[in-house]
């Protein structure tokens, strides 16, 4: 582009772009960090200056503690579980097997539907589906529903994530095992390594790149989880299962304090962005060129 | 030669092995859809009895479940309003950002690289750190809460960031610049050259960024929440949450409730299988 018209070309291309973007991110995040210095209730028009006495509050706020610990939990669990699953199952998929696009696609389908709708079908399956095996089996672990009870609860949470998780990592891993190159695969082979050692020294290294990209999906997404929380549990039994995003939108939206709220929210924040970029660091360090 | 058919037998052994513990794993995914279309079609007192009973030992299987839940979600208004949100922000954000990359990557001048340095670095920041002041700014001071126009515009402002960054990405290595220059000579205007010249050359990255974007509006449910209470103007998410929370007890009905949300949704994806699944691929790879 010719540089004499650039105000008219920034203003057509760039302006508009920028002005969505500044409004509804930009702003908003510095506002709230001023918020955080404020009492304001959401409704009262008068904001009182307040220092940092929120963030005072977040430290003495036990709830968003015991919320945090078990998004910790929660996410250990989740990341754990979805990562080890996708690659195992991705593995199993690009050995050459029949119908792999069809069982990928399958996998995927939990990603494509809102975490709404797959929160009230898993409450379903855990409330009546079963209950009625444990009714009809004697089986204990089912006789109860497991979201009345505070530790199966959360490990239905657990599961449901999973099961939303994994689609879409498996798709990763596939994309990343069909990128590993056959003349290596086959030179490990000649040189005699198979099986365990193939995996742990050529595989693996190989596919950094894509657990780099995974463990970073699965850790935001864990760490921010509300829709399957609020469908599946709703926090129940007794606040039990509350992750901390969930808690910091009742401490806005339903206690009515929306500077705590904004400074637990900005302390989620940083907590979730250190964790994230150790691990990219991490994981970045480990990876390999073919 | 021994050798080889041995190595041959094992591999089939192993391939068996593995496509058994597949269909094992797929049906255990597919379990949960499976309960919701059974009972979808059966009266309450028959899933209390057991949810399990297939559709042809019940006697009162009806489609009068999805009659229901048609009419108590409003599904007809909560899906047009759905369409109306999604298919408004992806178009606004296709174009927008695709602008904004272009001129980010023709432009070498300060705004353009504090913008993208910005972006970039605002993808980290989740929406649960925006919400509180977003509320407290466009509903208090603005008070412009309660429009479609409003969440359109907001959902277009979050997905910019990550929209240009993929635009940039692209055109940064695919678009030569000598293209533009001979349609400078022609005497195109830069609207015109970016529309006619460059704007369809985008075509890869646009399928890409219209599938990611569109499924994140369809299926959000935190900000159009805290945006629309208006009933008339419930998007699906809302308004299966709102259903829900009336009719929690009626089973049958809910089930059905649910699987028209995820119809739509089906279908499009068994249409469009493999440019959403290539799609959501590329925008996590890069």
């Amino acid at each position: 582009m010719k540089s004499q018209s650039n105000g008219k070309d920034f203003c057509m291309f760039a302006l508009p772009g920028l002005f969505c973007f500044v409004a509804v991110m930009m702003v908003p995040f510095f506002y709230g960090v001023y918020l955080t210095l404020t009492d304001w209730n959401g409704v009262s028009r008068v904001k009182n200056f307040v220092g940092l006495s929120n963030f005072g509050a977040v430290v003495k706020d036990i709830q968003f503690w015991s919320s945090l610990l078990l998004t910790f939990k929660y996410v250990i669990f989740v990341v754990v579980i979805v990562n080890a699953m996708a690659f195992g199952i991705a593995y199993l998929l690009t050995r050459g097997i029949k119908g792999q696009n069809f069982f990928r696609a399958g996998f995927f389908t939990p990603n494509l539907i809102g975490g709404i709708v797959l929160g009230y079908i898993w409450q379903f399956v855990f409330s009546r589906v079963f209950v009625s095996i444990g009714s009809s089996t004697g089986w204990s672990l089912f006789e109860a529903s497991w979201l009345s009870d505070p530790s199966k609860a959360f490990a239905a949470l657990v599961m449901v994530s999973v099961w939303q998780l994994s689609g879409y990592m498996i798709l990763i891993y596939v994309a990343g095992f069909m990128g590993l190159s056959e003349d290596v695969m086959e030179a490990a082979s000649i040189d005699g390594a198979s099986g365990w050692v193939k995996m742990r020294h050529i595989i693996m290294p190989l596919m950094m790149s894509s657990v780099t990209i995974c463990l970073f999906l699965t850790l935001s997404r864990a760490f921010m989880v509300y829709d399957v929380n609020l469908s599946l549990t709703a926090g129940a039994p007794y606040g039990t299962t509350e992750m901390a995003a969930m808690h910091v939108y009742e401490k806005a939206f339903t206690s009515r304090q929306f500077g705590a709220g904004q400074a637990e929210a900005l302390v989620l924040f940083l907590i979730t962005a250190c964790i994230s970029g150790i691990q990219v660091y991490l994981t970045k360090k480990k990876e390999v060129e073919a | 030669m021994t050798q080889t058919t041995i190595g041959g037998t094992k591999k089939k052994i192993n391939n068996a092995l593995a496509m058994a513990a597949l269909v094992v794993i797929f049906l255990a995914y597919m379990f949960p859809f499976v309960m919701v279309v059974i009972n979808s079609l059966k009266q309450k007192r028959d899933i209390i009895k057991s949810p399990f009973s297939w559709l042809f030992t019940i006697k009162g299987l009806s489609f009068d479940n999805f009659v229901k839940a048609y009419v108590q979600m409003d599904f007809l208004s909560a899906f047009k309003n759905s369409l109306i949100v999604t298919v408004s922000a992806t178009f606004l954000v296709t174009i927008l950002a695709s602008m904004l990359a272009y001129y980010i990557v023709r432009h070498k001048n300060w705004i353009s690289h504090i913008a993208f340095v910005l972006m970039v670095a605002s993808m980290i920041i989740p929406f649960q750190a925006i919400m509180i002041p977003l509320v407290s700014i466009y509903g208090g001071t603005l008070n412009i809460l309660n429009h479609r126009a409003t969440l359109i515009f907001m959902h277009t402002g979050f997905s910019m960031a990550m929209s240009v960054f993929m635009f940039h990405g692209f055109i940064n290595g695919n678009i030569p610049i000598a293209l533009e220059e001979a349609a400078y000579i022609d005497g195109c205007t830069h609207l015109q050259t970016f529309f006619q010249i460059v704007f369809p050359l985008l075509k890869p990255i646009i399928s890409t960024m219209i599938i990611l974007n569109a499924l994140a509006f369809w299926n959000d449910f935190l900000l159009p929440s805290l945006i629309l209470t208006d009933k008339k103007l419930l998007t699906l998410p809302l308004s299966t949450y709102s259903f829900y929370g009336t009719y929690s007890a009626d089973y049958g009905t809910i089930m059905a409730g649910l699987l028209l949300c995820v119809i739509p949704i089906l279908v499009l994806y068994i249409a469009l299988q493999k440019q959403i699944i290539n799609g959501v691929v590329t925008g996590a790879v890069k």
